[in-house]
């Protein structure tokens, strides 16, 4: 599908567009304000928006789902971040006493970006993808989702393209939102495995015993290795990257893999010698004995930034933003069919634009119809607004994002009974 | 200011069920008279004993026996050091075991009132605090553990044995405590993740569906972490507290001087600047620079860009050796538009940073250089990063190929090394600094990046314009004794042996 070519240069004159007939609102206030089970969720909630011209405003925050569209409407932001809850609103913080406006809770998030890889990937460098490594997101996003699941019990997980090299995570959970900054960093840390600079050789160590969130990832890892690494990326193939795996190895291991690579030059057998050196280390000594399993680790295992996820206060990109890069819109993805999501097929700013100005079809006509008829009590602007985004290529990502706010609208359902419940009682 | 009594005074047959027990989590503040001379007194010996654990942290691995041991010595030497069991044989010489608790106690709550104030005096003494508990705590018997537990509320649910025989293998190999056998044996408690965080981020537990499955032995951690909480929250109410006892002149002189005790040469005042110009840093981080900065200069002017973490930690030591702001901002443009990031996007993005370095934007906190604990201990570099501690953080077999292009010795490369080894990366440091300056003993203990360089300047050039700072506060090592000479400004005010006649629970408690 093509992107319809996108340039920067058109964003001011489509932006407008995008926020006043396209940009979910309403979906993207049932979310933030989670059921309204807390008072002044929403209120509270810090935006900061990226304007025309790089000029950067923080500490934005709306009372209403109308005021938070009137207000996009007028400043057309270039891109936009989400804050924290503070504990009053963000818009006023300077007129509370210094020392009491603090962030209070905020999603547990994460970002994997690509650029981290860049040490373990031929195919491309800095801020360029390919479908060769967006593999890496895929391990990436099962790994992590499974373990916030199984592992943390969370359960109410948006996973977001970041619009041009990267996927974010929001675990929306309640208690998510409240955890520590000391826990948000453990959280981390339990999932990190990769760890080193660019001084660090071997960036993955394992000991006995192997926990079993390590075992869970490898088979992962382990599904996804033989195509990814050993044929899309080659690691087994070329000179040096051929290099780069053997400095992994125990010295021993090396001498012996270096003598029988020259006679073997299939990536998939260079990678069973390999296997079978390690099998035979693990027999015999207690050292160095899971080399391989460190290999894949090292080449594939997600890596993600700590300072991201530790800070309540931290400012991520919002779902629903524009990337003023590509143009991509930063869009929910649907774990169903994460095996063929594609990062370059996601819609840009300028298609869906057009395909608004499409000339609508004669079935669309008399779907309009029908949907008009049912929805008379409500503002014809509003009900043409939910009608415009449908007829783009927007439509299933807000489709999605809707499915997930309504598993969590069960949840918010039960604190509102909750709640009412306790105020009778005294 | 009067305080005014809002309690009785309890005779001292409480104190022996307070001190009855040989750990405590300082829960409620002591309530009794004493004089200003022992305020003093305990307060500083207790940071001493705080000090002592900060640095045994940086030289040895925590709760190893070296650890262990020395810290016994020390808590021994200062009064500190009692047997979890409370004997009240007079000993040979010395207080007796309550005393020493009482001493504890209350020395504590003292060291509240100093170090409650900024959130970077609240994070060094958790941190020291939950160390020495720690310690502590391991020192019960396994019986004296279990009372605590009770004690203190901490109940978690047992997990049944069909649960057990369910989560086995999981157990066995999640944990190191739990072997096929004792998996049999010992209870094994489900507890919320969030309630045993140290276990989680060192992957050291087994967790499923938000809970940790912790063997009985194991229970300390979570011990730990309830104090740290515990702590954490009475220090943000102690703050609330405070203007009430900064209004105590005799009390205000000697808190500000136990806070600075820790604050010491922060590096923080710039009392040089403009005497460094843009184009003797290259020449001078060959020189004078310890090897972090020199490492990550090189980087800046390789890569003509660097990270978050290397422009904070370089940034600020720049400014430490007098980097003035303009100064600053001239350095850091002409570097990074040689790179990808033309003048304007300089301006718009890099430049706010350089100036919330100098306390010009935001919160306008001046920010202070990191010391080599810090840079040791927190944010370590990942992959693309250049920051960081070269001989902590890099790979031993890198670390040597570097000092080789940097013409170090090969024997003195090997003592690096060796020190390295050790975990003993302040002194590898300063090994370093011998073998670059030529000098047999480098003479100072290293503590801080800036330091390094104005020792350097003073081995090289011998006290130019560049002098030390030499304000009261000293180097962390030498705090005063305890008596009058102390706090010459609160000894102005008090009257030896005379009681302080107000409720020192005023003090501690929040209003």
């Amino acid at each position: 599908m093509p992107s319809s070519d996108y340039d920067s240069a058109c964003l001011p004159d489509i932006l407008p567009l995008y926020y006043r007939r396209l940009f979910p609102f309403s979906q993207y206030y049932r979310w933030l304000n989670y059921g309204g089970v807390q008072k002044n969720y929403f209120q509270n909630r810090e935006f900061s928006f990226t304007l025309k011209d790089d000029i950067y405003v923080r500490y934005q925050s709306f009372t209403t789902q109308n005021e938070l569209e009137k207000e996009m409407q007028k400043m057309n932001p270039y891109k936009i971040d989400i804050g924290a809850i503070y504990s009053h609103r963000p818009n006023q913080h300077n007129t509370v006493k210094s020392g009491t406006f603090q962030a209070l809770e905020k999603e547990l998030v994460f970002d994997i970006d690509m650029t981290d890889y860049d040490d373990v990937r031929s195919c491309c460098s800095a801020a360029d993808i390919c479908p060769k490594c967006w593999t890496l997101m895929t391990i990436a996003i099962h790994i992590l989702d499974r373990a916030l699941r199984d592992d943390f019990g969370f359960q109410h997980l948006l996973w977001v393209y970041s619009g041009r090299r990267g996927v974010h995570c929001w675990v929306c959970d309640e208690a998510a939102r409240k955890l520590s900054v000391a826990a948000r960093s453990a959280v981390a840390e339990y999932l990190s495995l990769v760890k080193g600079s660019d001084e660090t050789v071997k960036k993955v160590v394992l000991t006995d015993p192997i926990h079993p969130f390590i075992r869970e990832s490898l088979v992962v890892v382990e599904r996804y290795f033989p195509r990814y690494a050993l044929q899309d990326q080659d690691v087994l193939g070329r000179k040096e990257s051929v290099d780069k795996v053997l400095a992994l190895t125990p010295d021993d291991v090396r001498k012996e893999l270096q003598q029988e690579f020259q006679n073997e030059k299939k990536p998939e057998i260079r990678w069973k010698l390999l296997k079978d050196e390690a099998k035979r280390k693990q027999g015999t000594s207690k050292k160095n004995q899971h080399f391989e399993k460190e290999i894949m680790l090292q080449y594939c295992y997600p890596r993600l930034d700590v300072n991201v996820s530790k800070g309540v206060n931290h400012l991520l990109k919002s779902p629903f933003s524009v990337h003023p890069k590509t143009g991509r819109i930063s869009v929910p993805i649907d774990l169903k069919e994460l095996e063929t999501f594609d990062p370059f097929a996601v819609p840009t700013i300028s298609l869906i634009c057009e395909e608004l100005d499409r000339p609508r079809t004669v079935e669309e006509d008399e779907k309009s119809k029908e949907t008009k008829d049912k929805e008379n009590e409500k503002d014809t602007a509003e009900s043409r607004k939910i009608r415009d985004y449908k007829r783009t290529s927007l439509a299933k990502y807000v489709k999605y994002f809707d499915q997930f706010l309504d598993g969590m609208a069960r949840s918010w359902k039960g604190e509102l009974l909750k709640k009412s419940d306790l105020q009778k009682d005294f | 200011m009067q305080f005014s009594s809002r309690r009785k005074k309890f005779t001292t047959n409480s104190q022996a069920e307070l001190y009855g027990e040989p750990l405590q989590f300082y829960g409620q503040p002591p309530l009794e008279n004493i004089s200003l001379t022992e305020f003093e007194t305990f307060a500083v010996e207790r940071l001493k004993l705080l000090k002592t654990i900060e640095n045994l942290g940086v030289s040895y691995v925590k709760m190893s026996e070296s650890y262990t041991k020395k810290l016994g010595t020390e808590s021994k030497a200062l009064n500190f050091l009692y047997r979890p069991e409370a004997d009240d044989r007079k000993p040979q010489n010395g207080p007796t075991e309550q005393e020493k608790r009482r001493k504890d106690h209350i020395s504590h709550f003292i060291l509240r009132l100093a170090y409650c104030q900024t959130e970077d005096l609240r994070r060094w003494f958790i941190q020291q605090e939950v160390d020495l508990f720690r310690y502590r705590f391991n020192d019960l018997h396994p019986k004296q553990k279990l009372e605590f537990l009770h004690r203190n509320n901490l109940q978690y649910d047992r997990i049944t044995v069909e649960e057990k025989k369910a989560l086995n293998d999981k157990l066995v190999n999640s944990s190191y405590a739990l072997s096929g056998i004792t998996v049999v044996e010992q209870d094994v408690y489900k507890v919320p993740f969030q309630d045993a965080l140290d276990l989680v981020r060192t992957r050291k537990v087994y967790l499923k569906a938000g809970y940790v499955y912790i063997p009985h032995q194991d229970i300390v951690t979570i011990v730990i972490n309830d104090f740290r909480t515990r702590l954490s929250k009475a220090l943000a109410l102690t703050a609330r507290s405070l203007p009430a006892v900064h209004s105590d002149e005799r009390l205000q002189p000697l808190l500000n001087h136990l806070s600075h005790a820790y604050v010491g040469q922060d590096y923080s005042i710039q009392k040089n600047v403009g005497k460094i110009s843009l184009e003797q840093i290259d020449s001078l981080s060959g020189k004078s620079f310890p090897l972090c900065m020199r490492q990550i200069h090189q980087s800046l002017r390789e890569n003509h860009h660097l990270r978050h973490g290397g422009r904070m930690q370089y940034g600020l030591f720049l400014k430490g050796i007098g980097l003035s702001l303009e100064q600053a901002l001239q350095f850091w443009r002409s570097e990074f538009i040689k790179g990808k990031v033309d003048a304007d996007k300089f301006d718009k993005a890099y430049a706010y940073s350089v100036r919330h370095m100098f306390g010009k934007e935001g919160k306008r906190t001046d920010y202070t250089p990191y010391s080599c604990m810090k840079v040791i201990l927190s944010n370590a570099p990942s992959q693309g990063d250049h920051h960081g501690c070269p001989f902590r953080h890099s790979d031993p077999e890198l670390l040597k190929q570097k000092l080789q292009v940097y013409k170090v010795s090969p024997s003195g490369i090997s003592q690096i090394l060796e020190l390295v080894k050790g975990m003993h990366y302040q002194l590898a440091c300063q090994k370093y600094f011998e073998q670059t300056h030529n000098v047999e003993d480098a003479s100072f203990s290293l503590n801080h990046p800036n330091q390094y360089f104005i020792e350097s300047q003073k081995a090289l050039g011998g006290g130019k314009e560049i002098k030390r700072e030499t304000e009261a506060p000293q180097k962390p090592q030498e705090i005063p004794t305890g008596g009058p000479s102390a706090a010459p400004e609160a000894a102005a005010n008090t009257q030896d042996e005379a009681e302080m006649t107000e409720d020192l629970d005023s003090f501690f408690q929040d209003a």
